[in-house]
């Protein structure tokens, strides 16, 4: 696309300015800042809840918080994270990224786009503003446990409203990125020409709109248990607390791949760009994640063996628990031999997309110890626990959008941000990173409980060292800040296709990438977009 | 770069990925072996899947940073071109199947003499309250509670004047322990009043959710006379931490001399209530 049709496309836009801009936006790519912009908050505000409990288990004691708001601190830290930070990063890079790769003029439904981003702030202020009600926000842990979640006040009604519409802003968002992959993609590339992102994405949204109702359902029964008087989990009712947890964890399991699918392929990318080679094994990476998140329906019972369930049972989702391991034993080898003879460069895109792999192989490798039942007997609902699924959630899923942010910010601002400060980004998360979650391992092991606001004297020294971990990774997160404003504020101008290695239709727009992109398709096939794109897989 | 150049870095790579791997294990700490039969499969179930991952890890690591060490573009200038080998892909799909099931064959044997239950020399009911343990010795007519202990409990306030570390077992001590025999099979019926707890001693071996209206079972054959400490592990509201579990396990006639006393007590009490 050249300058001269950019010009035009700008001058019969009549877009409105200021905030109406972004309330009525029905734009792709602003609505992706948008979600993007969001997530940051809800990051650094999560990250804050994050550092009130690192803080209060700084020494043995109760030093800062009461144990009431310790609880809410983690209840409310998770929900903020996963469903606040993690979850709108990645459709927020989908809004951006998907169109630009697919070669769309913008989401196939663009009023509902901006729906499923509006809908967001609503929720979040209705969740946090729990936290200012005389009965306090949610202390029963992100997985709202009955009995223990009906003990609470009348916030819990507010609680459960903030899931429905992140719910329905989830589903939304879903359908329409399904519908922009299966519909709207540029002439000649077929699915299994798409990008991995893409189509990590695709397998995503199917999880979500699987799963998402059956947490409405889980929550809405515990909603009616709470005010109207039905006896779904009350045993006293004739009802079952065990069976929220099984509603609870099919909805749960999926949605712990529904926050790293997107980011393998998002490593999918990168890799391939700074080993200036291409992804190897693309196939079986797309049945790899096809495997995955089709098993992801079927262990959802891992999370309960302490529950009491019949041997046969307990068998069953150990074995298909194990099975994911090799799925995704086949990603990491195949990112690994995507290196492998390349001719690599560690910008920080690919810095943060390394230290994924291995930290993230790290927390698939807990996982694996933890689907062995009889061991799991003693790891569950431990400090080991917390380690693993951190280091699959934090180095996994977060450095991953930080790799992307990198790796993308560039094409969105049209200017490079400050490498130095980027390196300095990643040394510093990832070695504080591991000073945090690494001493939780043996925490767990030497047999702290989690969601413990005060410990036994002899788990004082691993936890000062998490602890300190914990305080340095935060601080750091402000150099992150920093170094995005920077870059949108101005710097070196970025070149269209930003990295030497970077092959795919997003990198043939200009950068920064106008309003309006591919409104004539490009046909992918012709020899000049070859030459810049590689040929699609 | 020369063929033996590559092997020397592969192995000077691998080396330090080791001694950093075993340093990391080394300063650690593990799980206890515990002090039951199946505590102790447990320990080398445990110990036996963290030295397969950490193989794993540190072979696929390794990989990785020879790669990163010989391909970058300083010394590898033109990429190689290759996309697949269906070999290498039917081999490293094969090898973790294998591996897994290298592993889930002692993991299932274990679960299997986990679960028998039959044929238990005596039975304790344990019952969760918020946010303390009610044990029902069922042969001998025995029951109590069972709280965090007093000063425990003193130096866990905010702005307390007793330090925690000048509590022996600081949040591991209770005011009234659970005796039980050693070289016993004791059967545990685990169920709670309020929310869920879980009841978990770690030298046993497991922990076990108590759930309201619901009895769940477990088992142990306590090998060794000792106190072992433990602690709610279910999120059960404000005092969650401060439920602790501790188990003093005697010799049988201990064990014997202690039920009479208890049982004198009770009567004596009785007695003295009734008139
Ligand atoms: C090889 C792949 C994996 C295996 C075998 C695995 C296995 C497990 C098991 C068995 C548990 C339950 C532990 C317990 O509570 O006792 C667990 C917990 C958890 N896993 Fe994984 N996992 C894997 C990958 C992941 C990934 C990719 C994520 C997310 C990105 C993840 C996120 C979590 C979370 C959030 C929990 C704890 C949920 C909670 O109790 O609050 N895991 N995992
Ligand atoms: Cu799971
Ligand atoms: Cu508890």
């Amino acid at each position: 696309m050249t300058d001269a049709t950019l010009a035009h496309h700008d001058t019969h836009d009549h877009h409105p300015k200021g905030l109406a801009r972004w309330v009525f936006t029905t734009n792709h790519k602003e609505i992706g800042t948008l979600y993007l912009v969001f997530s940051l908050v809800m990051f650094l505000l999560g990250g804050a809840m994050a550092l009130v409990i690192r803080a209060e288990l700084f020494a043995p004691g109760l030093q800062l918080v009461h144990p009431e708001f310790f609880n809410q601190m983690t209840t409310m830290h998770a929900l903020v994270m996963i469903f606040g930070a993690v979850m709108p990063a990645f459709v927020g890079l989908a809004n951006w990224m998907v169109p630009l790769m697919i070669g769309a003029p913008d989401m196939a439904l663009p009023r509902m786009n901006n729906w499923s981003f509006w809908i967001m702030p609503f929720a979040f202020t209705l969740l946090l503003s729990t936290l200012f009600m005389p009965s306090g926000g949610p202390a029963s842990g992100w997985t709202l446990y009955p009995p223990l979640s009906l003990q609470g006040g009348n916030s819990l009604a507010f609680v459960i409203l903030a899931i429905h519409l992140m719910g329905i802003s989830s589903i939304m968002g879903s359908i329409n990125i399904i519908a922009t992959i299966l519909n709207m993609r540029a002439p000649g590339m077929t699915l299994l020409r798409m990008p991995m992102f893409v189509w990590t994405w695709l397998i995503t949204a199917f999880l979500l709109i699987a799963v998402m109702p059956v947490l409405a359902g889980a929550v809405t029964m515990l909603l009616t248990d709470r005010f109207f008087g039905t006896s779904f989990f009350n045993a006293a009712g004739g009802g079952d607390p065990v069976l929220y947890q099984h509603i609870f964890w099919f909805f749960g399991h999926p949605e712990v791949y529904i926050m790293i699918l997107p980011a393998f392929g998002i490593v999918s990318e990168i890799i391939p760009t700074f080993s200036r080679k291409k992804l190897f094994g693309y196939t079986s990476m797309v049945y790899a994640t096809a495997s995955i998140a089709f098993l992801s329906f079927i262990v959802w019972a891992h999370h309960m063996f302490t529950v009491g369930m019949p041997l046969g049972a307990a068998l069953f989702f150990m074995y298909a628990t194990m099975v994911i391991a090799v799925p995704t034993g086949v990603k990491i080898f195949n990112w690994v031999s995507t290196m492998w003879r390349g001719s690599m460069t560690f910008e920080t895109p690919m810095l943060f997309a390394l230290g994924f792999v291995v930290l993230f192989t790290i927390g698939g490798l807990s996982g694996v110890m933890l689907a062995i039942v009889p061991a799991d007997f003693q790891y569950h609902d431990t400090y080991f626990v917390v380690a693993h699924f951190h280091y699959v959630l934090v180095t996994g899923a977060v450095f991953a959008i930080m790799a992307s942010v990198y790796y993308w910010l560039p094409k969105w601002t049209g200017h490079m941000y400050n490498e130095t400060l980027g390196k300095i980004h990643f040394w510093w998360s990832a070695f504080w990173v591991n000073v945090l979650f690494f001493p939780q391992h043996y925490l767990g092991l030497a047999g702290m409980p989690r969601r413990i606001p005060d410990y036994a004297i002899q788990f004082t020294e691993f936890n000062v060292i998490s602890s300190i971990g914990g305080f340095a990774f935060g601080i750091g997160q402000l150099l992150f800040v920093y170094i995005v404003w920077q870059c949108a504020r101005g710097g070196q101008k970025a070149t269209d296709g930003v990295w030497e290695g970077a092959r795919g239709l997003e990198w043939t727009v200009p950068s920064p990438a106008p309003l309006h992109t591919f409104d004539t398709p490009p046909d992918i096939d012709s020899p000049d977009l070859v030459a810049h794109t590689g040929g699609q897989q | 770069m020369k063929r033996a150049n590559e092997w020397i870095v592969g192995i000077a790579v691998m080396a330090v990925i080791m001694v950093i791997t075993w340093g990391i294990f080394a300063v650690g700490e593990n799980m206890r072996p515990g002090v039951t039969p199946f505590s102790q499969d447990v320990y080398v179930l445990h110990n036996t899947v963290m030295g397969v991952v950490t193989v794993i890890g540190v072979l696929v690591f390794t990989a990785m940073f020879t790669s990163i060490v010989l391909h970058r573009r300083s010394k590898h200038r033109d990429p190689a071109k290759f996309t697949h080998s269906t070999k290498a892909e039917i081999i490293w799909t094969a090898i973790p199947i294998l591996i897994l099931v290298v592993m889930a064959i002692p993991a299932t044997q274990v679960l299997i003499d986990m679960e028998e239950t039959g044929d238990a020399e005596m039975n304790v009911k344990v019952t969760g309250y918020q946010w303390l343990w009610k044990y029902d010795y069922l042969e001998d007519d025995i029951s109590f509670f069972s709280a965090l202990a007093r000063d425990s409990n003193r130096a866990r306030q905010m702005n307390s004047d007793l330090a925690p570390a000048d509590v022996e077992n600081y949040l591991l001590d209770v005011d009234r322990r659970l005796v039980l025999p050693v070289d016993t099979k004791i059967r545990f019926l685990l169920t709670a009043d309020d929310v869920i707890h879980s009841w978990w001693v770690p030298d046993l071996g497991w922990k076990r959710d108590a759930i309201p209206g619901m009895v769940n079972e477990a088992w142990t054959l306590i090998e060794e006379e000792g106190i072992y400490r433990g602690q709610c592990a279910e999120l059960c509201g404000k005092d969650h931490g401060f439920m602790p579990i501790v188990v003093e396990a005697v010799s049988k006639e201990d064990f014997r001399a202690w039920v009479a006393s208890q049982q004198a007590a009770s009567t004596a009490s009785n007695q003295s209530a009734a008139p």
